[in-house]
């Protein structure tokens, strides 16, 4: 035995149970992204390419402190998660790379990507407004700023602000109309709220549709709304695209990036152009009812069938940039 | 070996028991672990951010301060009384179901709080089946908003009182007939038995239980995720999701950590001034049967119990996996409940050997730094689990980093089970350390000192003196660190090896995009792995009815 096995067992022993399969695979992948939602996709790669890819789940934070901690000793190459702030916050702290390729370049609108190159959305994710026509018109309703209006007063319920999803788009406010107005808004939401916020978009959208229920609307994201109507269709419970005639519908992204240190740099990079690719976007966004952010790939029947709507087209690092005071801003505003 | 007067005088009592050198070096070694964490929470406090706190002191802290005191004192209030006075009941009275009683208000423990939070929000929201069932008798202006305080309370009553019972039952059922016949001697109607005697008795218990239930309160961050009350926990992760602080968070922990240990220091001075050894000989408690409208209120009180913490949240759930989960499952569900039932089996048994030296030392006068380092081994129960899942893996990264500087290996301790289940110790010492703590109060210095005398020692004291009286507090504290594994989460997402999932590990891939019903297949596979070992501890208790 040479001198590295030996000490390899010696520290195997050491160890016990310790892992030595980790540096076997071509690709490893930490993602924030659901198992059910990856998995298939990875399993695609793979049977097209013969690249194994390894992987783990975990919420964003843990996953984001887990790299860091690891520094230049992380097996990851890819980090993988379900909204631009993580990403953006992601770059920041120095656990991603910049990547210049041409084909994420070319099949990645320019505001769905990081500036800088260190990470790129792979799905959009659109955050519109839902109603119950038997309790408000779609005449009554406009823009995210309107549901602040008195006229809408006891018929609002929203999600809980600690979701990021709300994080984001009250950041992408603040990035349009500034902090004073933004919070004047949020406050008008608070005031004509009729049930303290749910937990998630599903129970909110549950609540709207249920004819006794107060909540008349709400914003959630559209693939909740697919996931329940697919199930429930009979529900009264109808999709609006808010901001048409302004700025245009919140969106956000599932997207990823390639660590600093990664061992497998150009597998990476050839995994994250195939995920841009045509095959691969149906995919991944059909998976979650979710839209492609390649604009030559046609999004799944079902979600085409809500028709075509205009997309909020600032940069989604924005969200990232401006989560910290979006977030203070709800907390003062008293939106739990 | 030993003087005959020390048989007599009391204050060579530490004297009499052997020294158990391995015990201390065992209980100092786990501390030194546990404290890794804990400093690298403390070091937070070199980064601090001071706008972040100004913003949650002014608009975050004074509400959420008062939340989790209420809620605390709440659940510890509720489970106290609903956990003593189960056991009280099945302890010492016969009435209808009383056999089946006795376990079956164990079963709880298996079922995960987050899963009976998302259940019973779920009966109780629009389109719930409680709901739907209001609207029609026409009483939907009765139903509870489980989505409050006090929903909260209810929820984590339901899913932690069986800390108390169990452990207030093993002190009922060990104290021995001889108190209750001294009392009943001297004039004492039942009722002035239980609280002038059994209560008094059974403090020790009943205390280590409501302090596992008050960390866990504290730490928790699932029930309270879905009922959308704001707590201390709910600061520390808005801290590090939100303001990408994690600093923050740490500090915020480190105040929790501080609050647990004030607890455990009143606990111990107050216990301290007590001794509380059994009266007697162990005789078995003759139980009192019950007739007529007590029975009847007995049977009522202990089904309904049952009926609402366990077998509505069980029946919603197989209409769930009945109706959401064809096809979902699998092959892989073998692996999941394996690795769950196993890791979960491991993790006792490492704890148990910990916890049983834990109560060993204790038992005796023990020197300021033992006590604090029995204190700190206990003391990773307190903190969010996401949190302390950082700060363990802080230290194993560093030491895969040194690793693979002398090596060319990548990760070594921090993606192996050894980390896995290391970090499962640090976590739920405090969970063996109570049951155990409490067992070892009940074997007095005599008991070792006439072993001793009559040349028993050892392996052989062991097996003929301890083992009989500390089997119960034993099989207890690993039962009650089992199903805390099995269904721990933050710590198992970040730290398990690649590949390898477990049940919990699929109830997460699915609720974190709020997909409940879809997780109540892992969640009910869950819970029926949880009660094979409380059907076993069920077997084993040692009252015979």
């Amino acid at each position: 035995m040479s001198n590295n096995q030996w000490k390899r067992l010696s520290l195997v022993l050491i160890t016990g149970l310790a892992s030595v399969a980790s540096s076997a695979a071509d690709l490893v992948i930490y993602s924030a992204r659901n198992e059910q939602l990856i998995k298939p996709l990875f399993d695609a790669y793979q049977k097209k390419t013969g690249v194994e890819i390894q992987f783990i789940t975990d919420k964003e934070g843990p996953l984001l402190a887990r790299l860091q901690a690891e520094g230049a000793n992380t097996p990851a190459d890819v980090l993988l998660t379900v909204d631009a702030g993580n990403l953006w916050q992601a770059a920041q702290v120095g656990v991603l790379q910049p990547v210049q390729s041409e084909t994420l370049s070319k099949n990645i609108p320019t505001h769905l990507r990081d500036p800088g190159n260190q990470w790129f959305g792979f799905s959009v994710r659109a955050r519109a407004m839902f109603f119950n026509p038997d309790k408000i018109q779609a005449s009554a309703l406009s823009s995210y700023e309107q549901l602040a209006d008195r006229s809408i007063a006891g018929k609002l319920c929203l999600r809980t602000s600690k979701k990021v999803y709300n994080q984001s788009l009250v950041a992408m406010m603040i990035a349009e109309h500034g902090e004073e107005k933004t919070e004047k808004v949020v406050k008008g939401w608070v005031s004509n709220l009729a049930l303290p916020p749910f937990p998630d978009d599903t129970k909110l959208l549950e609540a709207i549709a249920e004819p006794r229920s107060p909540c008349a609307v709400g914003i959630a994201n559209t693939y909740y709304f697919g996931r329940l109507m697919e199930k429930q269709p009979q529900l009264k419970l109808n999709l609006f695209w808010p901001n048409q005639a302004s700025s245009g519908v919140h969106v956000n992204i599932s997207g990823a990036g390639v660590t600093k240190h990664a061992k497998h740099r150009q597998a990476a990079i050839a995994f994250l152009e195939w995920l841009s690719s045509e095959q691969a976007q149906n995919l991944f966004a059909d998976a979650n009812m979710e839209y492609p952010v390649n604009p030559n790939v046609k999004a799944a029947e079902f979600v085409t069938a809500w028709g075509p709507y205009k997309a909020n087209l600032i940069n989604v690092a924005k969200a990232g940039e401006l989560q910290v005071q979006a977030t203070m801003l709800m907390d003062r505003a008293g939106y739990k | 070996m030993f003087k005959t007067t020390s048989l007599i005088s009391t204050r060579t009592i530490s004297g009499g028991i052997e020294q158990a050198p391995f015990a201390h070096t065992s209980v100092y070694f786990f501390a030194a672990l546990t404290a890794l964490p804990l400093l690298v929470l403390l070091s937070s406090f070199l980064d601090t951010d001071a706008q972040i706190w100004a913003h949650l002191r002014r608009y975050v802290l004074p509400q959420i301060s008062l939340n989790t005191l209420l809620l605390t004192v709440g659940v510890a209030a509720l489970t106290a009384v609903l956990g003593v006075g189960l056991a009280w009941l099945t302890a010492m009275f016969r009435f209808p179901g009383v056999r089946f009683f006795a376990w079956g208000l164990m079963l709880p423990l298996a079922m995960p709080a987050y899963v009976l939070a998302f259940v019973q929000t779920g009966l109780f929201d629009f389109g719930g089946a409680l709901r739907e069932l209001a609207y029609t008798l026409g009483l939907a202006d009765w139903l509870p908003n489980v989505r409050s305080l006090p929903g909260t309370i209810m929820i984590m009553t339901g899913a932690f009182y069986p800390y108390v019972y169990l452990l207030a039952r093993n002190a009922f059922l060990t104290q021995g007939q001889r108190a209750l016949e001294v009392g009943a001697s001297l004039g004492l109607s039942p009722r002035q038995a239980f609280f002038r005697v059994a209560l008094p008795l059974a403090r020790p218990w009943i205390f280590a239980g409501v302090l596992l239930v008050v960390m866990e309160t504290l730490a928790d961050f699932g029930v309270v995720a879905i009922t959308g009350v704001d707590t201390f926990t709910t600061a520390i992760y808005k801290s590090w999701f939100a303001f990408f602080s994690l600093p923050t968070a740490s500090q915020l922990a480190c105040l929790l950590m501080l609050l647990a240990l004030v607890l455990l220091v009143l606990e111990q001075r107050t216990r301290k001034a007590r001794r509380y050894l059994p009266t007697g000989r162990q005789a078995m408690i003759r139980r009192q049967k019950l007739h007529g409208w007590r029975a009847a209120a007995c049977f009522a009180v202990c089904t309904a119990v049952l009926l609402i913490v366990f077998v509505v949240p069980v029946l919603q759930l197989s209409v769930w996996a009945w109706q959401e989960s064809q096809g979902e499952f699998d092959w892989r569900y073998f692996g999941f409940a394996w690795n769950s039932l196993s890791v979960s089996l491991m993790a006792a048994a490492i704890v148990l050997s910990v916890a049983w030296q834990i109560g060993r030392v204790q038992r005796q006068q023990v020197s300021p730094a033992m006590n604090w380092a029995i204190r700190i081994s206990t003391l990773g129960y307190a903190i969010p689990g996401a949190v302390l899942a950082v700060a363990i893996f802080l230290p194993m990264a560093w030491l895969d980093t040194r690793a693979a500087a002398w090596l060319d290996g990548s990760c070594w301790f921090s993606g192996s089970l050894v980390a896995l289940l290391a970090a499962y110790a640090i976590r739920f010492m405090a969970v063996g350390a109570g049951p155990m703590q409490a067992g070892w109060q009940r074997i007095s210095a005599h008991h070792d000192m006439i072993s001793h005398s009559l040349g028993v020692s050892g392996f052989a004291l062991f097996r003929r003196v301890h083992w009989p009286l500390l089997r119960m507090p034993a099989l207890t504290a690993s039962l009650l660190v089992f199903v805390d594994v099995m269904k721990e989460l933050p710590i198992t997402l970040m730290m398990r090896p690649f590949g390898w999932d477990t049940l919990a590990i699929r109830i997460f891939e699915w609720t974190s995009e709020g997909q409940w019903q879809q997780a109540a297949l892992p969640s009910l596979l869950l819970v029926l792995v949880g009660l094979l070992p409380v059907y076993l501890l069920a077997r084993q208790r040692d009252d015979k009815f």
